[in-house]
């Protein structure tokens, strides 16, 4: 079990690129963002990382905002 | 009479070695379609528009990327909504991450009621964003000595509010405005409390190099109109602040003189 946006989800052992197609994004598109447990994992490493069991998945995008 | 257009001359509008041709920023915050946003960004002649970083929202409906990318105008993610130096500096990571940029509209705001900046640990994510390279643009209070400080930190501009976030309350303390300006080695941008042109006509003849106008114009009745008005006041103040105003005085001055006035007194009986 991880959590996904707050959300909790069966996907321990999912890629990052996983994860962003389960939110309906593709890996390519510009303006997206991660980070499990509070850090970054940049962009690089979306197609090889995976997450475990407990982990924290932020994945940001852009939102109109002053 | 001669239609010739006298040309005006104006020093350019620069942060961080970069030449901006327009002074008025937009934040996309606040309007209820993109295709609005997109006719405001058009209005405004605004080259860079802040944007937020959030939760991937499955359910959203159209590209806010695609439609600034469409426009042609530069992104400058913000750190809105981080209450903490360590919080805002994960945001302009991911964000840089996010937007290939390292420019930053540094946001460390103090309490939900005001969000107004939190000065300590707004310089606090100043001094270690500026140190891993990031181009700081810090909203912060309309206080002199702490906009001094973060330029001494190295920002590469200060961005003092007019008033609070969203209120629409205008310049609430030119003269502190007027002596961040007086001090200022970088770029000074109004950034927060204008509601209608004047106000930012006000900020610009204060000596401002710029401002950053987000609901304003989002809010307003009709977006698109406020965004022509408020652009057109910008150039408006900025001419003004250049000419040179006259001074206030009590009592009047009269314009037409004073010498050679004709005598039409009645002869005396």
């Amino acid at each position: 079990m991880i959590t996904l946006n707050g959300e909790p989800r069966e996907r321990a052992g999912a890629t990052i690129v996983e994860l962003l197609a389960d939110l309906g994004v593709e890996a390519r598109a510009r303006g997206v963002a991660v980070a499990v447990n509070g850090e970054i994992v940049p962009r690089a490493d979306w197609t090889r990382h995976r997450v475990d069991d407990g982990d924290r998945v932020e994945a940001l995008s852009a939102m109109q905002g002053g | 009479m001669s239609t010739e257009q006298i040309p005006i001359t104006d020093t350019p509008f620069e942060i961080a070695g970069r030449t901006l041709r327009s002074r008025l920023i937009l934040g996309s915050g606040g309007f209820r379609r993109l295709e609005t946003l997109a006719d405001a960004i058009r209005a405004t002649r605004a080259e860079l528009v802040t944007v937020a970083l959030r939760r991937i929202d499955p359910g959203a409906r159209g590209s806010l990327v695609d439609v600034l990318d469409e426009c042609g105008v530069e992104l400058l993610p913000n750190t809105a909504g981080c209450y903490t130096a360590r919080d805002a500096v994960v945001t302009a990571k991911l964000a840089r991450e996010a937007f290939g940029t390292e420019w930053v509209k540094l946001e460390v705001i103090g309490d939900e009621r005001t969000l107004l900046p939190d000065g300590p640990e707004l310089l606090l994510a100043a001094e270690e964003l500026v140190a891993d390279g990031f181009v700081v643009l810090p909203y912060t209070n309309d206080d002199p000595i702490l906009a001094r400080r973060l330029e001494d930190a190295g920002c590469a501009a200060v961005m003092p509010l007019g008033s609070p976030i969203g209120s629409g309350m205008g310049i609430r303390n030119p003269y502190n405005i007027a002596l961040i300006v007086e001090r200022a080695g970088v770029s000074v941008i109004l950034d927060a409390g204008v509601g209608t042109a004047s106000d930012a006509a006000l900020a610009m003849e204060l000596g401002c190099d710029g401002v950053l106008c987000a609901s304003a114009i989002s809010r307003a009745e009709d977006p698109v109109a406020m965004a022509h008005a408020i652009r057109a006041a910008v150039e408006a103040g900025r001419l003004a602040r250049g000419a040179g105003r006259i001074p206030r005085r009590l009592h009047a001055e009269a314009s037409s003189p004073t010498e050679g006035m004709a005598d039409v007194t009645p002869p005396v009986e």
